[in-house]
């Protein structure tokens, strides 16, 4: 735990939480690795936590009949995968898919939703760090939608 | 006393308005001056002063040009026209280069020595437009050498900015360049502004300063018709050598100015600069814009009298055999879609931003890329605005619409 | 007889290569031995094919390396059509080199992150060249690249080496992932926040289309990059290349002869406005 404790606080996502906050969130966090092809989540599953990636390449997928498993995007190292968890019904909109060797540190979402009610400021502190992700998120897909490079007329 | 006050001016006869011509045609000179063609005044080829619009003066308003007769015989009684001169400086449509496909390639051929056109062949013949293509039509062979007749300040200044563009960076037009160097300027003094006249708000007239190698003001007297001439260079003066003359007297001097001073109380229209780069750079997105993008046709007519603006395009062309090319240079206006086309589409696609780009480069922009306004207050694209916009007016609802606007005075320019 | 701007040298082409389905590369040498053709990285050439047309296209090659002339291009319109269906042994007009140049000089002794989208790449390659060359001047080097899909990748041999270097990190990604592609998904600007560089001792050099470039300058800006330190490469409409038939007029400035690099600073504003 100390050493999760040392690596979540000194994560960028987590960067400005107080010792009590990172206590908690620690509290929720263990150790995942995942192979090359294995699957983090699927689309429908609950969704009960997110990753921290600390090494290798996470792809989002939806399968589209007649296409097959299409990359939505991909994450990497520092970055954080998931955030369905956060909001009701708690259910994965796409698959992830490690498409390397992948290690992350886990946060049950289930015990940090609790967390959160009991400690507003905890809920706070997290809800505004995500709300920046999904800002990047809907910024990148946005740019994304407009297919920049394609030949328009 | 009065021999050193006059110094600088002498007096020449109407009658001897022939001489000047003769003076310059006797150095190669093709005159091209004022003339009455199509119910307007326009710059034309002359042969002698009998081509000028004598007697003939100009009414104008947004919208509205018409040539009215006046009750004396003056020459230069009216203001300027459609044409400018920029027509005999920057061609509208001037070959740059003929190219012929070789075994391996091609190659490129410049000006075609080999078939010069006959001495008089009038300038104006040499300038076809090709019907496809035109590999036996040269190019002048050598510069043509014009003498303009009757410049006006606004059209000093035009050529002045033009320069800047032409001669003042880092790249040379040749066309431009040769042309420009050979040509004799006589500029006229404005008698009277016209309705659309507004050169004394942008400090470009109604006086000729500089940029001339004579100017002329020319004075109607009940018994006497003669002009008040002033020496630029030192080739202007050996022209007025060639013209009877005498030195002017300095009630004739006063006189000339008197003209001038009132040809600037009356002018048609005015613009207040004040800051106008600021103005327009903070108001890229006033609602104006898109008023008067509704009744802008786009139709390039403000660009193509305009005496400064100089956007060009080129046509690259073959023969049916596709073994000879030909590149044109025409003019091109900054209110055609194609001016700004990049691939998938053009830029400027809305008229309101055709306007904008226009009015914002003619009085903001341009003094960002050539220290000097692209406006001389002709009055040009107001009058042959077929709907009459008015830069002036648009200038005007733009400032008024400030928080900060306090009406500027009439006649405080 | 004075020079004219106007008139193009021939260049003969000595080599064709196809980079994608709709781009490919062009090395040219002068038909007449005229000694070098010297040019700064991001500067860029006016090309015309006989009969049919000229058209601006930024230089790609090795600056190191005046013997041939490199340019990239994309089949968008008439002109590289024509340009698409020559052959080696063809001939082309030259006109060049024109325009300001990546600061790759002012760069030196920062990092430098070059980030290109699409056929941006072909003006930024210069610049790379120039910089590995003299690896030792510069900090951290770091390319990123966005493509349309893993297929539109530009000169992929010469990332593949790119990307075997210890001295340069490059990340590819593209928008639209196909086939078998296990690279990265998303948009060029999803590598920004985390890319390694030093935001406070960063040059940035930035090319694609102009909305990629808005979007890259604020993620830049965003990671603490200064406005003075990002550089943007503009395209518009040309027809001379030096400052002569004003199609290229972008605000108070004239991208062929001030442009087509220009500082963020400079255009930050002019590029917020529509239809500019």
């Amino acid at each position: 735990m100390e050493t999760l404790e040392r690596i979540l606080a000194e994560h960028p996502f987590f960067a400005g939480l107080d010792a009590r906050h990172i206590q908690l969130i620690v509290g929720c966090a263990t150790n995942v690795r995942f192979d090359a092809g294995q699957f983090i989540f699927r689309e429908g599953e609950e969704a009960n936590e997110f990753y921290v990636i600390r090494h290798g390449k996470v792809a989002l997928e939806v399968f589209v009949p007649g296409r097959g498993p299409v990359t939505i995007q991909t994450l990497g190292e520092g970055e954080i995968l998931g955030w369905s968890w956060l909001i009701p019904p708690y259910h994965w909109h796409f698959n992830a898919r490690a498409i390397e060797l992948t290690r992350a540190i886990a946060l049950d979402g289930k015990c940090l939703r609790a967390k959160c009610e009991d400690d507003h400021d905890l809920g706070y502190e997290l809800l505004k760090r995500f709300a920046h992700i999904v800002e990047q998120r809907l910024q990148a897909t946005r740019l994304q939608l407009l297919d920049v490079y394609g030949v328009h007329s | 006393m009065t021999q050193a006050q006059t110094f600088e001016r002498f007096i020449f006869d109407r009658q001897y308005f022939l001489s000047l011509f003769e003076a310059l045609t006797r150095r190669g000179y093709c005159v091209v001056g004022p003339t009455v063609c199509d119910g307007a005044i326009v710059y034309q080829e002359l042969t002698s002063p009998d081509d000028l619009p004598i007697g003939w003066t100009d009414q104008q308003d947004g919208g509205t040009y018409r040539l009215k007769r006046r009750n004396d015989q003056a020459l230069f009684g009216y203001v300027v026209g459609p044409h400018s001169w920029k027509k005999f400086l920057f061609p509208p449509r001037i070959r740059l280069f003929r190219a012929r496909r070789t075994e391996r390639g091609f190659n490129i051929v410049l000006n075609d020595v080999a078939s010069p056109p006959a001495p008089d062949t009038p300038y104006s013949a040499l300038n076809d437009p090709p019907s496809g293509i035109s590999p036996s039509i040269p190019i002048h062979p050598t510069a043509p050498k014009f003498a303009f007749i009757g410049v006006r300040s606004c059209e000093l200044h035009a050529i002045a900015i033009q320069d800047k563009v032409f001669l003042g960076g880092a790249y040379v037009d040749p066309t431009y360049k040769v042309r420009r160097e050979n040509a004799f300027i006589v500029a006229v003094n404005c008698g009277q502004a016209g309705g659309t006249c507004f050169c004394a708000s942008m400090n470009t007239g109604p006086k000729a300063t500089v940029g001339f190698d004579l100017a002329l003001t020319e004075i109607l007297e009940p018994a006497r018709h003669y002009f008040v001439v002033e020496v630029g260079t030192d080739r202007g003066a050996a022209v007025l050598q060639d013209i009877p003359h005498r030195p002017a007297h300095i009630e004739e001097v006063q006189l000339a100015e008197e003209i001038v001073a009132r040809t600037a109380r009356q002018m048609g229209r005015q613009l207040d600069t004040t800051d106008i780069k600021e103005l327009l750079y903070r108001n890229y997105e006033h609602p104006r814009w898109d008023q008067v993008a509704a009744r802008c046709l786009t139709c390039a007519n403000c660009t193509m009298v305009c005496p400064t603006c100089f956007c060009s395009t080129v046509e690259d062309v073959t023969d049916l055999t596709g073994e000879h090319a030909e590149r044109w240079r025409t003019w091109d206006s900054c209110f055609t879609m194609d001016f700004s086309y990049i691939h998938g589409g053009s830029v400027r696609a809305s008229a309101k931003a055709r306007y904008r780009q226009w009015m914002t480069h003619k009085l903001a922009t341009w003094i960002d890329q050539f220290g000097t306004s692209g406006c001389v207050g002709c009055g040009r694209c107001i009058t042959w605005c077929p709907v009459a916009i008015d830069i002036t007016e648009e200038v005007r609802a733009i400032r008024a619409s400030e928080p900060n606007h306090k009406e500027k005075t009439d006649g405080n320019t | 007889m004075m020079s004219d701007p106007m008139i193009p040298r021939q260049y003969r082409i000595s080599r064709v290569r196809r980079e994608t389905a709709d781009t490919f590369t062009l090395e040219l040498t002068p038909v007449q031995d005229e000694g070098t053709f010297s040019f700064a990285p991001g500067q860029f050439n006016m090309l015309y094919v006989f009969g049919v047309g000229e058209i601006p296209i930024s230089i790609s090659g090795d600056p190191a390396n005046p013997r041939t002339v490199v340019h990239t291009t994309r089949v968008v319109g008439t002109v590289t059509r024509a340009m698409g269906t020559l052959k080696r042994g063809d001939v082309l007009g030259v006109r060049g080199p024109f325009g300001s140049h990546w600061p790759v000089e002012e760069a030196e002794g920062n990092d430098v992150v070059i980030v290109a989208g699409g056929i941006g790449l072909a003006p930024l390659r210069p610049a790379l060249f120039y910089i590995l060359s003299r690896r030792e001047k510069y900090g951290r080097v770091v390319l990123l690249y966005g493509a349309r899909t893993p297929e539109d990748i530009l000169y992929r041999r010469e990332l593949g080496r790119w990307r075997a270097q210890f001295d340069l990190d490059v990340y590819v990604t593209v928008d639209r992932a196909t086939g078998g592609w296990r690279g990265n998904v998303g948009v060029v600007t999803t590598l920004i926040p985390r890319a390694p560089f030093d935001p406070l001792n960063t040059v940035a050099m930035v090319c694609g289309p102009e909305v990629m470039m808005r979007f890259t300058a604020l993620e830049l800006r965003k990671r603490g990059v200064g406005a003075d330190n990002i550089f943007l490469s503009m395209e518009r409409n040309m027809k001379c290349a030096v400052g002569f038939c004003g199609h290229c007029q972008f605000g108070p400035t004239f991208v062929c002869k001030d442009g087509p690099v220009f500082p963020y600073r400079r255009v930050k504003d002019l590029l917020a406005i529509w239809e500019l």
